[in-house]
């Protein structure tokens, strides 16, 4: 049934036929019939651009909590589950039984396909590395509908250009990989406050004590200006230990969904008064001195997803997220971001800065050594396409590059000078569709396949 | 393929040399525009504005295609030509038309029929022939300059006002028929514009130049809007119009 969709962000929204398969013969069926403007594989939507989305196309919902059973081994946390499988499901089934997942991003609503095709990161990449790093092996279905096991030792070209793919070298079928042990359902975490981004930078460079956390990020107050230019919140965290939880039963685990956003929100609602007020609360609310704590799963890691279609508060216009990442020695360089955003009076709720650790082999992996900053604007700001187009460019010349799973508006070159591997990529993601099958918005909008 | 800040990543331009059509192609080019397509008969007098373009913008591809606005069987494969210039077409500016300003037609009628033909013939297959390829592509913004003339049809511009009408009225409903599918039309009403197309001609009640229809076209290209005004009080001044009796509106100064 031919459907309007978006991503996360509600913006270049397009119609394609939808189709939910129950089995992988029903995948198999529909990649089997002339497709001509081609398939995608799409998740739960959560990746904020045209990822998952295919104008005139046909779109295959994978997102299925049910649809294949997550087998655990219990002594060793080796999982495997099927790409429709969110990291909702998963960690409700695991956490309980000892076993966390390796890398959760702000968000437990994603899928193991979306986690695979995005190669996901979070607070802990500094330590762990991206989602893909954690795959031991993955069944996909290539566009001749034959299933194929990759793994970093089976064909670990087409792995490799699997994991963060975008979904444009076949589908996902399921996944096997490395859980974490834990040993209680919360974590510790410490707080501070840190008055200006100089401080920020030295709380979270590689030569502080960052890496001692396993979990680590920092939110920024982008409209802060003068001596407080980036100030920010640095949170950290660890797995609470069985001392540090009290809890008869510490491995409990129950998030909750607290609110819906309303249904209609008209545009504006999110605009500079309130997200100056909201940041100022924000940074006022965190303690001056480091502080400890003990807070749930959900509350460190997803606390945007106790509000329900939180994405619906920017309002019809929709909103974009902004990502990109620069080497550990370009500071400067986010200084001038953070000026360039300052000066064209674009505010941003919540900007995130984290350290990332070493890149993977993913030619198209977004993570690597560096300085990582992320952004919600409203898409309807005035002259916001200059606005990028001039931080796209500072950004690049810093060989910095950015997070396609985020990207709504960078152009094709932008992905060619970021990702110096990326013809190796297109490459190899050609000799594994050679007949052109997957086709997203995303892939036509930047080259990454033929239209 | 258009982007998430509403950048048309591809722009084409039915009439290539119409003023109002330039304006508004002026209005969309921002960073993230990578194509412009001319389409017109005089490529020479196109390019000029071209060259416009490429100076603004150096990153911007330019191209021109040829074709004649009264060919209404070739529209199908003008089409054509554009798509495989461009891929997907994001929005598509459809301007050409003749006014016929100062022909007496009653003295002449065969003068009508180049009108008829460029003003409503050719465009509804044009439009069609668009409509078909934004069906495919599961999106894309058709925009189509219509005239207030065409809302009532006034006894000094019949023949113009005539053509006008039965395009909108055409274009109306087409737009209807590709809301499912993910294209769209927005129906541009502009009162008299201050252009090329009617130097000499005595300036109407709330006339308006090219770059003022350009920019509320540009607004109305990112909105769901189906149909505007411009200047968009002419809404209801011909929300009046309409419904003035007969003998009324022939007494009316025009």
């Amino acid at each position: 049934m031919r459907q309007k969709l978006s991503g996360w962000g509600r913006t270049a929204w397009s119609y394609s036929d939808v189709v939910t398969p129950s089995s992988s013969q029903d995948i198999s069926a529909v990649i089997a019939a002339p497709q001509h403007r081609g398939v995608i594989a799409r998740g739960l939507g959560r990746s904020y651009g045209a990822a998952s989305q295919n104008a005139g196309g046909t779109v295959i919902e994978m997102a299925n909590d049910e649809a294949s059973p997550i087998a655990l081994d219990p002594r060793t946390g080796v999982v495997t589950a099927g790409a429709g499988v969110s990291i909702d499901a998963l960690l409700k089934y695991c956490v309980p039984r000892g076993w966390f997942v390796p890398v959760t991003p702000g968000t437990r609503f994603v899928t193991i396909g979306g986690a695979i095709g995005s190669d996901i990161h979070g607070k802990n990449h500094h330590v762990d590395g991206s989602f893909g790093a954690h795959v031991l092996s993955m069944r996909v279905m290539l566009s001749t509908t034959e299933i194929i096991e990759l793994s970093p030792s089976i064909r670990p070209d087409w792995f490799w250009a699997t994991i963060a793919g975008m979904g444009l070298t076949g589908i996902v079928i399921d996944a096997t990989f490395q859980m974490l042990a834990i040993s209680s359902s919360m974590m510790h975490v410490e707080t501070e406050r840190l008055q200006n981004f100089d401080a920020l930078i030295a709380a979270m460079g590689s030569s502080s004590d960052d890496d001692g956390y396993r979990y680590s990020v920092a939110w920024v107050d982008l409209l802060a200006s003068g001596s407080s230019l980036g100030r920010g919140v640095l949170s950290r965290g660890e797995h609470a230990t069985r001392d540090q939880d009290s809890r008869s039963e510490p491995l409990v685990y129950n998030p909750k969904v607290r609110v819906s956003a309303p249904p209609w929100v008209p545009n504006g609602v999110i605009n500079k008064l309130s997200i100056k007020a909201f940041n100022e609360a924000w940074y006022r609310k965190a303690p001056r001195r480091r502080t400890e704590s003990i807070e749930s799963i959900a509350g460190f890691f997803h606390p945007l997803d106790g509000v329900r279609q939180w994405n619906r508060l920017y309002g019809s216009q929709g909103f974009i997220q902004y990502q990109f990442i620069v080497p550990l020695d370009q500071t400067d360089v986010l200084r001038t971001v953070i000026g360039q955003f300052a000066d064209a009076g674009v505010a941003s709720f919540l900007a995130v800065l984290k350290r990332m650790g070493e890149s993977n082999l993913a030619p198209m992996s977004f993570p690597t050594a560096g300085w990582t900053l992320t952004l919600d604007i409203a898409a309807g700001a005035r002259g916001l396409p200059e606005l990028l187009s001039a931080v796209d460019t500072v950004v690049l010349d810093a060989g910095g590059r950015h997070y396609l799973a985020k990207d709504a508006h960078v152009s094709p070159g932008a992905v060619r000078k970021g990702y110096d591997r990326f013809e190796e990529w297109k490459t190899i993601r050609n000799e594994m569709d050679p007949t052109g099958v997957w086709k997203s918005d995303l892939g036509r909008r930047l080259g990454l396949v033929d239209p | 393929m258009k982007n998430g800040l509403g950048v048309a990543q591809s722009i084409v331009l039915f009439g290539g040399t119409s003023d109002i059509g330039q304006a508004i192609v002026s209005d969309l080019l921002r960073p993230g525009v990578a194509h412009v397509v001319l389409v017109s008969r005089n490529i020479e007098e196109a390019d000029r504005f071209g060259q416009d373009i490429t100076q603004r913008y150096p990153d911007i591809d330019v191209h021109h295609v040829r074709f004649d606005g009264q060919d209404a069987a070739a529209m199908t494969r003008v089409v054509q030509e554009v798509v495989s210039l461009v891929a997907d077409i994001d929005v598509v500016i459809v301007a050409q038309a003749l006014l016929g300003d100062g022909i007496d037609f009653l003295q002449n009628p065969h003068e009508a029929i180049p009108l008829a033909t460029v003003n409503f013939t050719a465009t509804m297959t044009l439009l069609l022939a668009l409509g078909h390829q934004v069906n495919q592509q599961g999106y894309g913004r058709i925009v189509l300059l219509s005239s207030v003339a065409g809302e009532r049809v006034r006894r000094s511009n019949a023949v113009y006002g005539a053509t006008k009408a039965g395009i909108d009225a055409f274009a109306l409903a087409l737009d209807h028929e590709l809301s499912s599918g993910g294209g769209s039309i927005l129906v541009v009403r502009p009162g008299f514009v201050t252009s090329k197309m009617t130097t000499g001609m005595q300036k109407a009640p709330f006339s308006a130049t090219p770059a003022a229809v350009a920019k509320s076209v540009a607004r109305a290209i990112d909105s769901n809007a189906r149909i505007i005004w411009t200047p968009s009080i002419l809404r209801w001044v011909f929300m009046v119009f309409r419904h003035l009796p007969t003998a009324l509106w022939r007494r009316m100064p025009f």
